[in-house]
């Protein structure tokens, strides 16, 4: 029976987690429309989540295009079908790796801050400094940091895809003899407008899961250093978790037909 | 006035406030002193708002602490924190003038600053302190800016949270007569909580004991040494033996 009351024990676990991550996103929803509206904190926020974001999601997506188009050409010479090196470092590209690639970066350099920057803010009394001054953390912290997800890793997304399919032009171009033209001609050509919305929703959705991750544990964060690293390992763990299960759901509902 | 009326507060089986009756008047200098883990912060945290007692009944001039308008209850209070909390992410100009510069008592953005480095100078800083960041300052002076944030705004109540812990003597001597002189130059209501006994004798103008979830003792600072409370002699006197328990 042992085995039965652990196994309630994580269910009831889990639940309750899930109702309070729910409770935490309603929140942070409901300032969407109360103010006041912190849009410098806002702008701060979409220049930490985008702009800052770039460098390491042109490398990650850079070097990923390049040894895609490496790996289908190698696996497409068995049936000689390397001509599809194009079209699948594409497909691939926007409608998988792009988003998942883009989500887990974000995941690892803004969701780890966010946790880090908000638990310290939480154990050094800044939260508690932040309500005496009437101003409410949610709006003030949350809010800001969720919508720049919401709003700017879409757009990186869509960079990261592009950054991705050039590696593979550079890769199939220099080194295994493809035409540039009729390389990018066959990208463009093969690819669908659904796959680019269905990659950018993927971004809003994983870019809302990274910083709404990051606010709830650092929020949430126990007393001390301890405290503030527990934030941060748990709201990686949970963002790439969360980012990879919704981009397994996502898939299903946009290309299971 | 403030009124605490059998406030009760527990975290799972500690019961930190046990029925807490405290009355803290227009314009007095309350301490609460106690030893740590006594729930001297919780009982400060409950006047604010920001821990909800389980039962009791907390009132500011009449009016329930947890019902009606938030802010502009908050607004009228003002918070020297125990570790001073300032904003790291923002200049010292920026954390003194913080509610200057959002919400209801927001000012134009330079009459805001010239606000803060009029607080910076009350507190014993120079201008050239407002556009440095916390993490640059040491520890006396974030005190200092931490007292300059919580006047900024002319609050009617000030709460000092172990304002000289962590100082040298001599800085806890002026932390002490800063607090003292701006609190009587304010007309102010301050509540202070310290085991800081220099702290209590400068600050006070009366003085509770906090002990085991209750006020064991509660009087003017000047019957402090004389008023045969076990429980007070042995803190204000620093004696291990006594009915307050050495090892918690």
């Amino acid at each position: 029976m042992k085995w039965l009351a652990a196994f309630g024990a994580f269910v009831l676990g889990t639940l309750a987690a899930i109702g309070r991550v729910a409770i935490f996103s309603g929140q942070t929803a409901s300032h969407l429309l109360r103010p006041p509206f912190y849009l410098r904190e806002f702008g701060q926020a979409l220049m930490n989540v985008g702009y800052l974001s770039l460098p390491v999601v042109g490398l990650t997506t850079i070097f990923t295009g390049g040894a895609l188009a490496l790996q289908i050409y190698a696996g497409g010479a068995r049936f000689n079908a390397e001509a599809v090196v194009p079209q699948i470092v594409a497909i691939g590209m926007v409608r998988e790796l792009g988003p998942v690639l883009v989500g887990l970066m974000i995941a690892a350099r803004v969701t780890s801050s966010i946790a880090a920057e908000i638990a310290t803010m939480k154990v050094t009394e800044q939260i508690d400094a932040l309500v005496t001054l009437s101003t409410n953390p949610m709006a003030y912290l949350v809010l800001p940091r969720v919508l720049a997800g919401l709003l700017v890793v879409p757009l990186l997304t869509g960079i990261g895809d592009i950054i991705g399919i050039m590696g593979g032009w550079l890769v199939a171009t220099q080194t295994l003899g493809f035409n540039s033209a009729a390389y990018l001609d066959n990208t463009i050509n093969f690819l669908e407008a659904s796959d680019i919305w269905s990659s950018l929703a993927k971004g809003a959705v994983f870019g809302t899961i990274a910083t709404l991750m990051g606010c709830y544990f650092g929020m949430g964060s126990g007393r001390g250093a301890q405290g503030v690293g527990r934030a941060t390992k748990s709201s990686v763990q949970a963002a790439a978790v969360l980012i990879l299960a919704a981009n397994f759901l996502l898939t299903g509902v946009f290309f299971s037909s | 006035m403030i009124e605490l009326n059998d406030v009760r507060k527990s975290f799972g089986d500690n019961h930190v406030l046990r029925g807490v009756d405290l009355s803290i008047p227009k314009g007095e200098s309350l301490v609460i002193i106690g030893g740590s883990g006594t729930g001297k912060s919780v009982a400060l945290k409950c006047i604010l708002g920001l821990i909800r007692p389980d039962s009791g009944s907390i009132t500011l001039d009449g009016r329930d602490a947890f019902t009606g308008d938030r802010d502009a209850y908050l607004q009228r209070f003002g918070m020297l924190f125990q570790g001073g909390a300032l904003f790291d992410s923002l200049p010292v100009w920026q954390n003194v003038a913080f509610r200057l510069q959002r919400g209801a008592l927001k000012r134009p953005a330079d009459e805001a600053r010239e606000i803060a480095i009029e607080k910076l100078r009350r507190v014993g800083l120079k201008s050239d302190v407002a556009d440095r960041y916390p993490a640059e300052l040491s520890g006396g002076m974030q005190k200092r800016v931490g007292l300059a944030r919580a006047i900024a705004a002319e609050p009617e109540i000030i709460f000092f949270d172990e304002p000289t812990t962590g100082l040298d003597p001599i800085m806890a001597g002026v932390i002490n007569d800063l607090i003292r002189e701006i609190v009587v130059e304010m007309g102010a209501t301050a509540l202070t909580i310290t085991h800081d006994m220099s702290s209590v004798r400068a600050i006070a103008d009366k003085v509770a004991m906090l002990h085991d979830g209750v006020i064991k003792w509660h009087g003017p600072k000047e019957d402090m040494d004389a008023s045969g409370n076990a429980h007070l002699d042995q803190f204000i006197h620093g004696r291990a033996e006594g009915p307050i328990e050495a090892v918690r």
